[in-house]
């Protein structure tokens, strides 16, 4: 009798906490990146349209990933990268886009619709773009950096850091092997894994956010990192320089999306067609400091020259850039074990 | 109470049982929900594959982490001493002063468990680095000057930051307060007339205090142990920050399984599940140690 009490006593806690959602009012979801958006532009939405924006922030594209997988919850737009809108795609966690309901996408850069991660261009939209780029101190390394090399040299043995999640890492060491970032061959990826092994007896620290204060305070002293943080770090260090490597480089899109069984598809569409648009997509781009993709802004936005160096890379940089894609389950996996392997 | 233990015999009976207890069932709701569940789900994942199935599989490759295993757990068990080293004696002292000292102490020892942890953990990063304060003032007074004037060296600065002992330095700062505050409230509540006694029949002070007071107090340490312990060997932030990300502790290697890019929550699970089971048995040991001791004293 006690058990039966406590048992209905927790189905009707299960029971009330379920359907928490409901109510008349117009609603959309959206799961993105921290410090990924001007707030000011969610106020504008719901002002304008009526919709109310529920708004939370994820870290990096595998916890996207398995708060997705795991379900529970309900998100009516998210905004993955590259690689990660393909895994979505090829597991059929997405659901296709109503591009009609999208008329700003006339505003986003052509070439950046219909690419590898998603070649049909159906499932995703632009939001930001952007490049990885070494960042170093010219004043604690004289030498002209050029090269992913400058990583693996001992000569900066202590003060060298590295991205701390093994996509980025080992497409660094695929880079500098002059492999592509993509590869599924075994024997490049045990090379660019043994040269990490190397790297890491001389080695400062592997860093994510970190790299900021690391940076900046001159703890470290040369680091790979997404170009557009650069502009934030070189505000507090003038002496911080970025390069992008002569053997090329990483270009990333982190693109909007809307997840299968999203509950307010309309509402989605209005909220990415809303961020395509040209007074959105300025602000967002002046309070994140990546390359937005809407073609507009490249003219409004106010940049100095070296931030638009920074922001709007040469033809001949972007040319030489790689886009990730999805690998297969068993390659995943082998950069897994390689990783763990390398850490422990 | 005592009524109510044997078995009920008369529904008035049973029914005054509920009405004496209901205040309890929030708890045990909450408990169902939010430890017995998640207990269960980490056992259902640990012995299934990601179509469902049954499987050993995810136990099979875990001798693969006793590395990780071993530095996790050696790591925590010196934080743990240090922590009572340093804890005890501060919560013996602690329990000698006055009510308005001792208030005032405590909440000394607790200000910092008022700011969030990661924050805690954040500064001592910057604490430790080799441009970081403590390296700077070390410099300042002239510290590695003189070193190298007298070796010959040519040292700059003190490697504190990305090492073992940094994280050890992460677990001891963060978990102390759980050593100090158990000890400190068991060795209060020592009835005085005990010690008085021991006095009485000529025992000297460090007799009193390795005969009565330390024997009285082990159940105090014993939860001080738990509480820092158990923390400890399962942190996953304070390598990551402190350690320098090379050398991983098992609370890093289960955040890989889940947020990594195979997201593998079976084999998460199987590694969390092997190290509650470690963490259960260093503590049922603990417990029988305490035990025995308990009852030579009471004898």
């Amino acid at each position: 009798m006690k058990r039966v009490i406590i048992v209905l006593a927790v189905v009707a806690l299960l029971l009330s906490i379920l359907p928490a959602c409901g109510g008349g009012r117009e609603v959309v979801n959206v799961y993105n990146w921290g410090e990924y958006i001007d707030e000011e532009v969610l106020e504008q939405f719901e002002k304008d349209t009526g919709i109310k924006v529920n708004y939370k922030t994820f870290e990096t594209n595998e916890q996207l990933y398995s708060v997705l997988k795991q379900g529970g919850v309900s998100y009516d737009v998210i905004i993955p990268s590259d690689y990660m809108v393909s895994r979505l795609i090829n597991e059929g966690m997405l659901e296709k886009i109503n591009m009609d309901n999208i008329h700003n996408l006339t505003y986003i850069d052509e070439s950046l619709i219909g690419m590898e991660y998603d070649p049909t261009g159906e499932y995703s939209v632009p939001y930001m773009t952007g490049t990885v780029g070494i960042i170093y101190n010219s004043r604690l390394i004289t030498d002209e950096i050029t090269s992913w090399g400058a990583l693996f040299d001992e000569k900066y043995a202590g003060q060298i850091l590295m991205f701390d999640n093994p996509r980025d890492a080992m497409g660094i060491a695929l880079k500098y092997l002059g492999y592509s970032l993509n590869t599924t061959d075994k024997d490049q990826l045990m090379e660019a894994y043994d040269l990490l092994v190397e790297q890491k007896t001389f080695l400062q620290a592997y860093v994510m956010d970190q790299i900021f204060d690391k940076l900046e305070s001159g703890e470290a002293a040369i680091g790979p990192y997404y170009a557009g943080d650069y502009i934030i770090m070189v505000k507090n260090n003038p002496d911080l320089k970025l390069v992008m490597p002569e053997e090329g480089t990483n270009r990333f899109v982190d693109a909007m999306c809307i997840p299968k069984g999203a509950k307010n598809k309309e509402n989605a569409e209005a909220f990415i067609n809303y961020m395509c648009g040209v007074e959105a997509s300025l602000k967002n781009a002046i309070f994140v400091g990546y390359t937005s993709p809407n073609i507009e802004v490249e003219k409004l936005i106010e940049l100095e020259s070296y931030e638009r160096e920074v922001v709007y890379p040469s033809d001949e940089i972007l040319d030489n850039c790689e886009f990730f894609v999805n690998l297969p389950q068993d390659i995943l996996d082998l950069y897994d074990e390689l990783w763990i392997k390398l850490k422990k | 109470m005592n009524g109510h233990k044997t078995t009920s015999n008369g529904n008035g009976h049973f029914l005054r049982g509920i009405y004496h207890r209901m205040p309890a069932y929030p708890y045990v709701i909450w408990m169902a929900l939010f430890v017995v569940i998640p207990i269960i789900l980490v056992v259902v994942y640990a012995f299934t594959a990601s179509d469902g199935k049954f499987t050993l599989n995810n136990f099979a490759h875990i001798s693969d982490y006793a590395i990780v295993f071993g530095r996790s757990l050696l790591l925590a068990l010196i934080a743990t001493i240090i922590c009572l080293i340093l804890g005890y004696p501060v919560a013996y002292v602690l329990s000698k002063f006055g009510q308005s000292t001792q208030r005032i102490i405590i909440m000394l020892i607790m200000l910092p468990m008022w700011i969030n942890f990661l924050l805690r953990t954040y500064s001592w990063m910057s604490l430790l680095e080799n441009t970081g304060l403590i390296n700077r003032f070390l410099a300042a007074i002239g510290l590695f000057n003189l070193i190298n004037n007298i070796f010959g060296t040519d040292i700059r600065h003190l490697q504190m930051i990305n090492t073992q002992g940094a994280v050890i330095l992460g677990m001891v700062y963060n978990y102390l307060p759980f050593m100090i505050l158990p000890i400190y409230s068991v060795i209060v509540k020592i009835d005085k007339s005990v010690i008085e006694a021991a006095q009485d029949l000529g025992a000297n002070s460090s007799k009193v205090f390795t005969k009565v007071i330390f024997p009285l107090s082990l159940s105090g340490v014993i939860s001080g142990i738990t509480m820092v312990f158990v923390p400890s060997v399962s942190t996953f932030i304070i390598s990551k920050l402190l350690g320098g990300g090379t050398q991983i502790l098992l609370g890093d290697l289960i955040e890989m399984q889940f947020l990594g890019s195979a997201y593998n929550p079976h084999l998460g699970a199987a590694i969390s599940l092997i190290m509650m089971i470690i963490v259960v048995i260093c503590m049922s040991v603990m417990n029988k140690f305490g035990e025995g001791e308990e009852q030579t004293v009471i004898l």
